[in-house]
């Protein structure tokens, strides 16, 4: 299947238009997520937040990214120059490479022609996903150690102790939901939640899910790689430029993709009761699966800005103590489910 | 169409497992270990083994590297911290290592007959059919691997306990 490389030309075309559209659309999401972040913390504030930069201030992002762009590329004396550059864009690239087998509708029909909504169709798509995730620390773990500087330090060992702790309560309640499907493909999972979304059939699992997914993105409540009041910045303290930039870019996309991945997982990816994801020419499904994944972002940075930050200990002590076990246990309830009572 | 895949894979794998003993900073030589589970993942995908490739790269890549990784930053070992062996013991690791590559080409060579799956049909790899041999005709293998993980997982934490009390 991935070996017979003898693709027609058109079937490249296809597959090159999609995948830059979904560049387009993760990099147009994660920008105007930090202006959604800026604007939602201003409101849990009672500020304003950015305003002006165009009306409302929706061209902040632009302006950040021109500053971004023009401010000094730093690179401290005594680093490993190449790991110190490398580490950036391993996490930018590990970011963009997950939204690949997403399935973010059914066709679409577009001048005459079908368009398949998802890149490629992997049977083991909801792996993938995992392993994008676990090599997203990498970069992070690169970055603070090529920096040669204590806080940097600190920050990375940090973010790959908390990875580790994390991706083991997300790993298993994945189980539950692919013990419910009996498939590891992301479009199969989607498809099977036509009638009923799998967060009925799955709360807790969601929860811890979602848990998970918040420490795997690095967000507050669990930002103990990055958290300014004990280590200045975290892993990308020496960063500085668009390689600072790419760092924070990489964690709103890794915030998108999580969020779509949890709105596949649980809450039906393009089904929603009522609207056939078939309709304006199949433009609906992306629409409501967007729709979706938008909301979870707002959850987000409603957590963000609500919740304080955790302890260290209390963090790891949450990870291994209470989402492990619980996650055992909801998997082993899924299990019994479905044994006496079928799907 | 394989075969030019296969030998840039099969290259890239011995490359970087050579860098990975030859390079003296320990945190080069987990990266270049690194890159050599991403070509030994990719010649699982060539065998269509999807399944096996990605566990591979969660379970080597994404978790036992990073763990060796944050080791390594943890006790921050490095290239002036790395003890130097001499030129002696390098000869006679050398020599037992080049042995040890004999025995194993020799016991290798011509024993196994292996034939290559048909790439487009053969569904050997794919996880529903793993499962099935795993457990039906391998159940037994299985379930002692199992267990043996366990035990050493217990162990590990009582090696890891200082203030023992039995």
């Amino acid at each position: 299947m991935s070996l017979i490389l003898l693709f027609s030309l058109g079937f490249i075309i296809e597959k090159a238009v999609l995948i830059i559209a979904l560049f387009a659309l993760t990099l147009g999401v994660a920008a105007y997520s930090t202006y959604g972040e800026r604007k939602i913390a201003a409101f849990f504030q009672d500020r304003l937040g950015p305003s002006n930069a165009g009306p409302w201030g929706l061209l902040q992002p632009l302006a950040d990214g021109v500053k971004m762009f023009t401010k000094e590329d730093f690179v401290p004396n005594q680093s490993e120059r190449w790991l110190y550059i490398l580490a950036p864009g391993a996490f930018i690239f590990v970011a963009l490479m997950a939204s690949a087998v997403i399935p973010w509708g059914t066709t679409l029909t577009l001048g005459g022609l079908n368009w398949n909504l998802q890149v490629t169709d992997v049977n083991i798509g909801i792996l993938y996903v995992v392993g994008l995730a676990s090599l997203g620390v990498y970069g992070i773990m690169l970055g603070g150690w090529a920096s040669n500087n204590k806080f940097s330090l600190y920050g990375a060992i940090r973010a790959s102790s908390q990875m580790i702790s994390y991706e083991l309560a997300m790993g298993l309640s994945i189980i539950a939901i692919v013990m419910l499907s009996g498939s590891l493909s992301l479009k199969t999972i989607v498809d099977q939640q036509a009638g009923m979304w799998n967060v009925v059939y799955q709360p807790l699992g969601f929860i811890l899910f979602l848990t998970c997914a918040l420490a795997e993105c690095n967000r507050a409540p669990f930002d103990m790689a990055e958290c300014e009041t004990e280590l200045i910045g975290g892993y990308h303290t020496e960063y500085s430029a668009m390689k600072l930039g790419f760092f924070l870019f990489a964690e709103y996309i890794n915030m998108f993709i999580s969020c779509t991945v949890i709105s596949c997982l649980y809450f039906g990816g393009y089904h929603f009761p009522g609207l056939d994801p078939n309709w304006l020419g199949g433009l609906m499904g992306p629409i409501i699966l967007l729709s979706k994944s938008f909301f979870f972002i707002f959850v987000f940075m409603w957590i963000r800005w609500t919740l304080p930050r955790f302890r260290y200990d209390q963090l790891m002590h949450l990870g291994w103590k209470s989402l492990i076990p619980l996650a055992i246990v909801n998997m082993m309830l899924t299990g019994a489910g479905i044994l006496f009572f079928g799907k | 169409m394989v075969l030019p895949i296969f030998l840039t894979l099969a290259a890239i794998s011995i490359l970087t497992a050579l860098l990975m003993v030859l390079s003296k900073n320990p945190v080069h030589s987990v990266l270049y270990l690194i890159l050599t589970f991403f070509a030994i993942a990719g010649q699982y995908i060539l065998l269509n083994a999807q399944f096996l490739a990605v566990v591979h790269i969660i379970v080597y890549a994404g978790a036992i590297m990073v763990l060796f990784l944050f080791v390594l930053m943890l006790l921050n070992l490095s290239k002036e911290t790395e003890p130097q062996k001499s030129a002696m013991w390098k000869l006679s690791g050398g020599i037992a290592a080049g042995m040890l590559l004999v025995t194993l080409v020799g016991a290798l060579r011509g024993g196994i007959e292996v034939t290559i799956p048909e790439n487009a049909s053969g569904k050997v790899g794919l996880v529903e059919n793993l499962g099935m041999v795993l457990f039906t005709d391998f159940v037994v293998p299985f379930e002692i691997a199992g267990i043996l993980f366990l035990a050493a997982m217990v162990g590990a934490v009582l090696v890891g306990k200082r203030d023992l009390q039995v």
